[in-house]
């Protein structure tokens, strides 16, 4: 299993606990803590069980979280589950 | 070399319009002005440009908004309850500062009325028609040579300010036939650029068109920079005609199809002696106001003739502003008066 | 925790998104929809020649969420202006971002003609059910018994009208290149949604007509659900009421 990690937009992230309710591993949950405009915002609570599939990304509604994989070993299909771009230069 | 051709006023329009680097018109059928619908599929395309017969008027207008943020010269013509119908999709061009030509081959009202020549729509072009405060550039041609002139002019004049322009005329004027000296084509690469157009944001920032300002200190701003150019047509823009205003006695004011019929009576008046002239508004909006309070200085009466219930003849009076009798007369429901009623009429004043 | 160095990004925000937040409530399907058609314009390319338009709607800002040319509609017009826009500059690519009063309301004339002239524009259809924008007054789209504020009772299709199936209706005709309905419910079907998003604008781009890509998209204000429990809402009820899948398939 892949080593992923997950950051959130803290700025962006409406506490609409979606990605949570997605995340296959229970990394997310929603915190006590509340951005400027007064939402509750999503943390990682769990961040060493996050595999990376991009699953809580592709479901916010907001974009407020990006995902990274550890660099692929050869052989393996990085950013084959996620049909968003993973170019970002 | 201007090329004359004898042509209805409707196609004098639609010609000059080509003419002018229009490329792409929208229309739906209503007479008075089937002949500019019909004019534009025959010829623009030959022109290069896209003829388009719309599901509606409003779709219509619709497609001008679209085709006007591209950046390219767009034209709708219709009659009055179809421009009825295009008035919310016109507050959003004026809205959004986007230029487009419109014409309105006027007909009797209100409803479905009828399809004789009338001038109740007066109020619905200068005074808003749309909600918000805005406004149209308002030209009012009287021959089919004008109306070629002015639907030339209507475009550059549009483009100037990114303010929509509407043509009222009517269907005495739409179907008459004249001779007409059309102007020279333009190639529409050689106009003035347009920065603002929906082009694609390659090398530049995305460029954004709405009329849409949640923020009223935002929108307020919006509304009083687009004023701004309203004071600047005002103060450039105002034309009309005068036709022995230098002796008069009594001032006809009238314009279009009326304005036309208003010199009849003046020749007329003139054989039998009586010092009537007339002042014609060519641009509707802006208005003459001070080429009308000058004269008013000087005559006994002005009086407005309008084909209809005195919609004009408010702007004479605030140009007037109590300096002569403003006396009115006009007919409605299509109906259009005579030189000699018109005449008999002027007596009462000299 | 890993550090970023080690690290490859695998999701990132579509470069044609602006950075400007969405105006849209916390779970709404809309951003997400937003989000999913930006990375399809990324993905193909297009960001440069692309024209998005808005509708009258909670997508009001749309115009300015994305970084390509932008244009608001006035309510239900929004295929009209495509068909200006398009007519004036075929190289554009054009994109009409509609909710269901929009297109399924007031705009129905337009949508309907727009598709059967086969215009060469790609038509996002954001089917939640309700006016959003409004307050959640009842849609065309709003299902049989279903509540809004303006149905409080529940829709009563004897007087009020069935739900309109859109997709369906526009399959009909002879010219649309691509018509299919789709919904954002699970990353299962969000991942086929984004194909579905994809394959549309394609169309475009390789000039084959008009595509409708309806989407079933949530509401959680309007219907007073949060934002999981009106995804399930959407599995098990809207699902059976606007069937998903490909309706027409010319490509
Ligand atoms: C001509 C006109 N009529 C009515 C409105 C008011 N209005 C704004 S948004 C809206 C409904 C939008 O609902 P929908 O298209 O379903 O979009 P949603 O907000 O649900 O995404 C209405 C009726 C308007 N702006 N213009
Ligand atoms: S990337 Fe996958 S595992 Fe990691 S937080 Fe998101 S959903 Fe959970
Ligand atoms: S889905 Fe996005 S907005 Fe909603 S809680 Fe998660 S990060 Fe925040
Ligand atoms: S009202 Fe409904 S459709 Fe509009 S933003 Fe809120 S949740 Fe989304
Ligand atoms: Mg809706």
């Amino acid at each position: 299993m892949p080593n992923g990690m997950v950051v959130v937009d803290r700025e962006r992230c409406k506490g609409c606990g979606l990605c949570v309710g997605v995340c296959p591993f229970g990394v997310l949950e929603l915190s006590a803590t509340y951005n400027s405009a007064g939402y509750p915002v999503v943390s990682a609570s769990h961040p060493e069980k996050c595999t990376g599939c991009t699953l809580c990304a592709q479901t916010c509604p907001d974009v407020a979280l990006e995902v990274y994989r550890e660099k692929a070993v050869a052989g393996s299909a990085v950013g084959s589950s996620a049909e968003t771009p993973t170019d970002h230069r | 070399m201007a090329d004359r051709q004898l042509m209805t006023g409707n196609e004098a329009m639609a010609e000059a319009a080509i003419r002018a680097g229009c490329r792409t018109y929208f229309g739906y059928p209503i007479t008075p002005q089937n002949e500019i619908l019909e004019y534009m599929a025959a010829h623009l395309p030959r022109a290069g440009g896209t003829f388009l017969q719309a599901e509606s008027e409003v779709a219509a207008i619709n497609m001008c908004y679209g085709a006007a943020a591209a950046g390219v010269r767009t034209m709708t013509s219709s009659s009055s309850p179809g421009v009825s119908l295009k008035m919310e999709g016109i507050s959003y061009l004026a809205g959004a500062d986007l230029p487009c030509v419109i014409l309105n081959v006027a007909r009797g009202g209100p409803g479905l009325g009828n399809i004789a020549p009338a001038q109740g729509d007066y109020f619905q072009a200068t005074k808003g028609g749309g909600h918000g405060d805005y406004r149209l550039i308002v030209l009012a041609p009287s021959t089919a040579q004008e109306a070629a002139d002015l639907a030339g002019l209507a475009f550059d004049l549009s483009d100037q300010y990114r303010v929509p322009a509407l043509i009222l005329a009517d269907g005495m004027l739409g179907q008459m036939m004249e001779p007409v000296a059309l102007p020279p084509h333009r190639d529409p690469a050689t106009l003035p650029p347009k920065p603002w157009a929906l082009t694609g944001a390659k090398g530049r920032d995305p460029n954004y068109i709405a009329s849409f300002a949640l923020e009223p200190t935002v929108l307020r701003d919006l509304n009083v920079r687009r004023h701004a150019r309203y004071r600047e047509i005002e103060a450039r823009e105002v034309r009309w005609e005068e036709v022995a205003t230098a002796d008069a006695e009594v001032l006809l004011v009238a314009y279009g199809t009326m304005g036309r019929i208003a010199k009849t009576v003046v020749r007329r008046g003139r054989e039998r002696g009586i010092r009537v002239g007339l002042l014609r508004p060519i641009t509707l909006w802006p208005f003459p106001y001070s080429p009308i309070r000058k004269l008013a200085e000087r005559v006994r009466a002005v009086l407005t003739v309008e084909l209809s219930a005195g919609q004009m003849w408010e702007d004479v009076r605030l140009a007037v502003e109590g300096r002569c009798a403003t006396p009115f007369y006009g007919e409605m429901g299509g109906v259009v008066p005579t030189p000699s009623e018109i005449l008999t009429e002027v007596m009462r004043h000299v | 925790m890993s550090s970023t160095d080690t690290m490859t990004k695998v999701f990132a925000r579509p470069r044609s998104l602006t950075e400007k937040p969405f105006t849209y409530c916390p779970g709404c399907d809309h951003g997400l929809l937003t989000r999913i058609l930006a990375g399809a314009i990324d993905k193909l390319g297009i960001q440069e020649r692309t024209v998005i338009i808005a509708p009258v709607g909670c997508a009001v800002f749309a115009y300015e969420w994305f970084r390509c040319d932008g244009i608001q509609a006035s309510h239900g017009r929004a295929a009209a202006v495509a068909t200006g826009l398009k007519r004036a500059n075929p190289d554009l690519i054009v994109i009409s971002y509609q909710g269901d009063g929009d297109l399924a309301a007031i705009g129905t004339a337009e949508t309907i003609h727009a598709a059967n002239r086969g215009e060469a524009i790609t038509v996002i259809f954001v089917n939640n059910q309700i006016y959003g924008m409004t307050g959640g007054q009842m849609a065309p789209t709003t299902l049989a018994g279903q509540r809004a504020t303006s149905c409080p009772e529940g829709r009563d299709v004897r007087t009020m009208g069935h739900p309109l199936p859109v997709a369906e209706m526009i399959a009909t005709l002879a010219a649309p290149a691509y018509v299919t309905r789709q919904s954002l419910h699970d990353p299962k079907h969000v991942a086929q949604a984004t194909k579905a998003v994809e394959k549309a604008l394609r169309y475009q781009v390789e000039g084959k007509g008009y595509s409708l890509v309806e989407v079933l998209s949530t509401c959680p204000t309007g219907w007073r659900m949060p934002p999981a429990v009106a995804h399930k809402h959407v599995a098990d009820v809207v699902t059976g009421a606007f069937p998903l899948g490909d309706l027409v398939d010319r490509g």
